[in-house]
């Protein structure tokens, strides 16, 4: 189909172990991610054990109406990198690249509703030692869920930012044909990646957002 | 058909001679060195630190260090020795070089990251030197809140930012091996047809890829709780200081798996070719090495059982870390089982790997004591805990580690050291350890609490016979520096199998060609073919 094969390192004999070499490091790769969230969501159970008016407290300030538009958000990222992928198996390159950009997009609002989220919450004083005014029984069993709201947001929000580079650089390649039916391995694991770190996002919406927002 | 004039194969040392060509290589072989030197490097360093404590306690009076320091020295001692000596060693130097020959592959899967991996480890390595210039850190290897947050003067975030980048060298390190495991073997290298050591390699990777994340985020939790001042640990918030014990020992009590399961599987390769015989029950040799790696993971809590940890919690830590000894005695029941009828050579390489097996045994039995929940609270920081885990780190990683070396050096440098000096050496080092740690059990027994740089004066025989012990393991450590480095220029050439061992990185030239086999070779049969 395509003359212009993609050559392969020297250390692969054909592009089909090249392929799987690739995919079952990307799952690897993934698997050590879901131990760098885990640290943090075991975290946030132990310490939501430890302190449940404070945390369902702490949950009714964030921002509801916000966080759930950033899941949709993201969720839609990822269905249109999806399809993106598909497009390019299917032999296309316009709409692969159209939908790789609108991926990008997404993950952009995204990060922007959530810089609009930050500040408000500065406004309020719910940054623990920048800007903290909350009292009372619960000030400081809220300080601790703050505290993991923005590691845990700070660093999916790492995740999605390197997420919307990769995207960029892949629509770049797709729009500069090196991606066809035959080869477009980076693609498939940079999907991969935009997957797992949406996946993550929907554990953390319940857990941030909607905890202590039940009757 | 007209003949064509093949040219002699260079070995990957031929390759290039210039520094560029060492920094920007993307041979296993050339990374695998460059690690080895950049660990002797560590190795020494960390060896100097001990060399101060030791000193220290020679006598019971704290004259020669101020307290302060001497937290300094052991904690710049254990930082060094675990996440710059003992966790790289052998994967990332033996492994780096020997894992794709054992294979029959031409490299390992990803180059470039391999190379990448060697870098981050030296700058992790400088940020912890940088730490050192600066003045140190006092909170020992182990960080533990809310002294290392809150009370510590010292430079903890340098030395939390130096492990947090080392420990990314471990995740591609082990994830590279995973990879290149699965999909790069040679035709016919089925997966009980791998030597030991290969499957020590993908057990550990995995290790290394699943525990070491959770150490790369508990650290950085540990950086902005020092920064900002608040986090999950803060006992003032109501946080949780010993949740951070967990984290940590989550990582850390893998990671005693990470140095000691690729020590497991090079003395497996030793003592086949010592004794010239088959491996006892390979397969239970296998299970036993992923036993270890599964199991590992579920005995963290047995650091806690004096932390405030429930009781419940403790018993069953305390009865998974004697399962774990099962698979651990099967290795040792194995590979005496091996020597049996063999056809024995105490060769050096033997000889580091029969050391290791008594050394490790000791070591092991004596976890079993620490394992026993009241036995543990009396023994817990005392220095029978400092004895238990040196015997299974330096008693048994680095007499592994130095086996391994000797036994593949005519490989990776294609010339042979001198057999008198090694035999000596390693002999050297193994009295010179017992009479380091052995005294250190009895040190402990009798209450002798790590971590202080006086003591009563009734302990001073015990400390003065193991700084006697460290000075002779000291001479023992520099000899194989001296006599290696010798036989760089005027040791016998080695051929591609000096050994008559079998295994494929034998098949190949001795330096192995860049891509270390000219033909790729087909496995027709398990590992460890030796006569009988």
């Amino acid at each position: 189909m395509n003359a212009r094969t993609h050559p392969v390192p020297e250390q692969f004999d054909d592009p089909v172990q090249q392929r799987e070499a690739a995919t079952l490091g990307m799952w690897a790769f993934l698997a050590t991610e879901i131990l760098f969230f885990g640290v943090l969501f075991a975290g946030y159970t132990l310490c939501r054990v430890r302190f449940p008016e404070a945390f369902a407290e702490a949950s009714r300030h964030t921002d509801m109406l916000l966080g759930t538009i950033e899941t949709a958000v993201l969720l839609t990222s990822s269905c249109a990198v999806a399809l993106s992928v598909r497009e390019v198996q299917l032999g296309g390159r316009r709409l692969a690249t159209a939908l790789l950009g609108v991926t990008a997009l997404l993950g952009i609002s995204f990060l922007v509703m959530h810089g609009f989220e930050y500040y408000a919450e500065y406004q309020e004083g719910l940054i623990p030692s920048i800007h903290y005014t909350q009292q009372g029984v619960y000030a400081h069993g809220m300080a601790i869920f703050y505290c993991l709201y923005y590691f845990i947001t700070g660093f999916h929000s790492i995740h999605v930012t390197i997420g919307v580079v990769l995207m960029g650089v892949m629509g770049w390649r797709t729009w500069h044909g090196a991606f066809d039916q035959d080869y477009h391995t980076p693609l498939e694991l940079t999907a991969l990646y935009w997957h797992l770190v949406d996946i993550v996002w929907i554990f953390v919406y319940p857990v941030i957002y909607l905890v202590g927002r039940a009757g | 058909m007209s003949t064509v004039e093949l040219p002699l194969p260079r070995s990957y040392l031929e390759e290039g001679f210039g520094l560029r060509s060492w920094l920007l290589t993307h041979d296993h072989k050339r990374i695998g060195v460059l690690y080895g030197l950049g660990i002797t490097f560590f190795f020494f360093l960390g060896g100097l630190a001990a060399a101060l404590i030791r000193w220290e306690l020679v006598t019971p009076a704290g004259d020669l260090l101020s307290a302060e320091t001497y937290n300094k020295a052991f904690t710049f001692h254990g930082v060094v020795m675990v996440w710059f000596f003992l966790i790289p060693s052998i994967p990332s130097t033996l492994g780096n070089f020997l894992l794709p020959l054992m294979i029959g592959a031409r490299d390992v899967a990803f180059p470039r990251l391999n190379l990448f991996s060697w870098y981050l480890y030296m700058v992790g390595g400088i940020f912890t030197l940088a730490c050192l210039l600066l003045g140190g850190v006092d909170t020992g290897w182990t960080f533990y809140t809310p002294f290392s947050t809150m009370f510590s003067n010292s430079h903890v975030l340098m030395a939390v930012v130096g492990v947090f980048i080392v420990g990314f060298s471990s995740i591609f390190t082990g994830l590279n091996f995973i990879v290149t495991i699965h999909t790069l073997r040679a035709p016919g290298m089925t997966w009980m047809r791998l030597p030991l050591f290969v499957w020590a390699m993908y057990a550990v990777a995995l290790v290394m890829v699943l525990a070491t994340p959770v150490l790369a985020m508990t650290l950085s939790l540990i950086g902005l709780e020092r920064l900002f001042g608040v986090g999950i640990f803060d006992p003032a918030l109501g946080g949780d200081p010993v949740l951070f014990q967990h984290f940590f020992w989550f990582y850390s009590h893998p990671a005693v798996y990470i140095m000691i399961l690729p020590a497991m599987g090079l003395v497996s390769e030793l003592i086949t070719h010592g004794a010239r015989r088959r491996i006892f029950g390979y397969k239970f040799m296998v299970y036993a090495i992923i036993g270890i790696a599964v199991v590992g993971f579920l005995v963290w809590g047995h650091h806690m059982f004096v932390a405030g940890q429930s009781m419940y919690a403790s018993i069953v830590f305390s009865i998974l870390s004697f399962i774990i000894a099962v698979p651990s005695a099967i290795k040792v029941f194995n590979w005496t089982a091996t020597l049996y009828k063999g056809d024995i050579s105490f060769d050096a390489p033997m000889l580091y790997a029969l050391g290791f097996v008594g050394l490790f045994m000791l070591g092991g039995l004596t976890g079993l004591f620490l394992a026993a929940t009241a036995l543990d609270v009396n023994l817990t920081d005392t220095y029978f805990v400092v004895a238990h885990f040196h015997y299974i780190m330096v008693g048994g990683a680095v007499m592994a580690y130095l086996g391994g070396i000797h036994y593949w050096w005519p490989k990776i440098t294609g010339r042979m050291y001198s057999e008198a000096w090694a035999r000596f050496a390693a002999i050297l080092m193994f009295f010179g350890f017992n009479l380091t740690f052995f005294p250190q059990y009895i040190l402990g027994v009798e209450g002798m609490p790590r971590r202080y740089h006086e003591y009563l004066p009734q302990f001073q025989v015990w400390n003065v016979l193991s700084s006697a012990g460290a000075t002779i393991l000291g001479v023992a450590y520099l000899l194989p520096l001296l006599y290696l480095a010798w036989s760089l220029r005027h040791g016998a050439r080695a051929g591609p199998n000096p050994w008559d061992a079998t295994g494929l990185e034998w098949q190949t030239a001795s330096p192995p060609p860049p891509h270390n086999f000219d033909v790729t070779p087909t496995v027709t049969e398990g590992p460890y073919a030796y006569r009988r």
